[in-house]
């Protein structure tokens, strides 16, 4: 084989690496920049604000609550059509996909037109009292509608890949559904699974789009952490912004580690060699 | 006696595993519940205007304007991204150097960032005195609170697409027929242009739709950059949020489903070029 030669090799890497840097170093270094533009106290006095640790609780409690909903799904999905065949599965798959093409104030959008005061459902929600637009479940549907297809797409290829033979022999051998999914298929993927979750969760806390749709905007009740950063970079409290704003890249930069992690070892367990 | 038959029957039909009908059906609740019923509404929604309201709706200049500027834009910033994205994959597949696992790291950086913070950052590093706006600024350059700036964000979250369509194919690309182009006397610039670059387009393709659609939908990294001027730098999505504002739902959908089907149609259109690219 021949080896590239050296200078043109030289020069590609150089405008690669330097596209990275501005395309993607650049704004990851702003936002710590910014947040200690006057030092860590102010930044970290402004995540100790009454509003922003709310904001702060409800953004843990909304994923608390949707990251679950979409793995159990996952998981049920990634069954049926990893380990089973049936008409349909193509389009199942395809449509369980569908969230990530939409856009997120669409994904906002249509749980207003389902249930907000003149959503389909409004009139009978505020006869019997109940608000789920503007309120924690509206934040909560949405955000489960744009994290929907994580857990199932990082199941699916890896359940379709190890086929069915250690299934089939646990159920010859007497196993039931749950004993053959919790001592044979779980042991196989979990670190997928793990990886998937990671994934759910990261977006759930940093959606913006969908819940900024559903949330009204009520400060210290319905405003989540990147709703948060919005109003107060509104209002020209930039350091504050910019603090919180750090805060969900920790996040960020916790979750790709974690992924990375997470992927070397999946790697070495599936392929041994 | 009887029962137990039926039961080895069912086992054969589908296979000896259990949990079939349970895993569809939960399945299909979290699918129908969650996905299909929320968006046959914004299918449905639209149309209590009537087919000419909702073309009046759509027919507003200032969607219009939004519309042609989420199109246009996301699409320049796919297609820059294309070169970008290729160039990203092709050191990570061909070459070993330090810090490549890092690089690696960091192009998946958009998709794990939430989006207001890549707005607020793109903002402060392109505003008039952000430390890549003021040199773009001395030339003549403005990018914030332009439509530039609208194409600066989606060519950020877009850039991952990209590179992650394009890198599996390259690495499984064979190293032969570019030693047998060289071989037969084909220079570098001649073997990447005619053997490797139509090998990869299949790849160069479906990262520029994944991006594009991306793009077109994108919210939260857009509007902080954008400047959001009517008519100038205001993208569609942020139209929807502000006819919900004003309780107008039916044209919120309308520009919604707008977009849906636009997004759909560019999809189709390449998917279909892929297929004619593969076929021919």
């Amino acid at each position: 084989m021949r080896n590239e030669s050296r200078w043109p090799r030289r020069v590609v890497l150089g405008v690669a690496l330097l596209l990275a840097v501005v395309l993607l170093l650049l704004p990851l270094v702003t936002v710590f920049a910014e947040a200690l533009r006057r030092g860590l106290a102010p930044a970290l006095e402004a995540i100790a604000e009454p509003d922003t640790q709310a904001a702060i609780r409800l953004t843990l409690l909304v994923a608390a609550l949707s990251v679950p909903v979409n793995t159990l799904g996952g998981l049920a999905a990634a069954w049926c059509i990893a380990k089973f065949t049936f008409p349909g599965r193509g389009l199942l798959l395809a449509l369980i996909e569908l969230p990530f093409s939409v856009s997120p104030v669409i994904s906002g959008l249509v749980w207003v037109l389902l249930f907000g005061a003149q959503g389909w459902f409004g009139p009978w929600l505020q006869a019997h009292d109940l608000q789920i637009i503007f309120a924690l479940p509206g934040l909560v549907l949405a955000t489960i509608f744009v994290t929907f297809p994580f857990v199932a797409r990082t199941l699916v290829p890896l359940m379709q890949e190890q086929g069915r033979t250690a299934e089939e022999a646990a159920a010859t051998l007497g196993a039931t559904g749950f004993q053959t999914f919790f001592r044979v298929t779980l042991p196989e993927i979990r670190w997928a699974l793990l990886s998937g979750v990671l994934l759910c969760n990261a977006r759930a806390m940093g959606e913006f789009g969908a819940v900024s749709v559903v949330s009204g905007h009520i400060r210290g009740e319905t405003n989540t952490m990147p709703l948060q950063v919005e109003i107060l970079y509104n209002e020209y409290q930039f350091v504050a912004a910019f603090a919180v704003a750090a805060l969900l890249t920790l996040l960020a930069l916790v979750t790709l580690g974690a992924k990375a992690l997470l992927e070397r070892h999946g790697a070495t367990r599936a392929h041994p060699a | 006696m009887a029962a137990a038959s039926t039961r080895l029957t069912a086992l054969r039909a589908r296979g000896a595993i259990p949990g079939f009908g349970a895993s569809l059906g939960v399945t299909l609740l979290w699918l129908g519940l969650i996905v299909l019923v929320p968006l046959a509404a914004l299918a449905v929604r639209p149309w209590e205007l009537g087919v000419q309201g909702v073309l009046r709706s759509l027919a507003e200049p200032r969607v219009l304007a939004a519309l042609r500027l989420s199109f246009l834009a996301s699409l320049a910033a796919a297609a820059v991204n294309l070169p970008i994205g290729l160039l990203l994959a092709w050191v990570l597949v061909r070459d070993r150097f330090p810090g490549r696992r890092l690089l690696d790291g960091a192009i998946d950086l958009p998709f794990a960032l939430p989006t207001a913070v890549a707005g607020l950052a793109l903002t402060a590093l392109y505003a008039p005195e952000g430390w890549l706006g003021a040199p773009l600024g001395a030339l003549g350059l403005k990018v914030a609170y332009t439509p530039l700036g609208v194409g600066i964000a989606m060519l950020f979250v877009g850039l991952p697409f990209v590179v992650r369509s394009v890198e599996p194919v390259l690495r499984d690309l064979p190293r032969e027929a570019e030693e047998a182009a060289a071989t037969l006397g084909a220079n570098r610039l001649q073997t990447l242009l005619r053997v490797v670059l139509p090998a990869l387009m299949p790849a160069l393709l479906a990262g520029f739709a994944m991006a594009f659609a991306r793009g077109l939908g994108e919210y939260g990294s857009v509007i902080f950059i954008a400047g959001n001027m009517p008519m100038v730098s205001e993208i569609a999505p942020l139209l929807i949020t502000i006819r919900l504002e004003q309780y107008d739902y039916a044209g919120a959908a309308a520009v919604g489903l707008a977009m849906l089907l636009l997004a759909f149609m560019i999809l189709l259109l390449l998917n279909w070029l892929q297929r004619w690219g593969r076929a021919k």
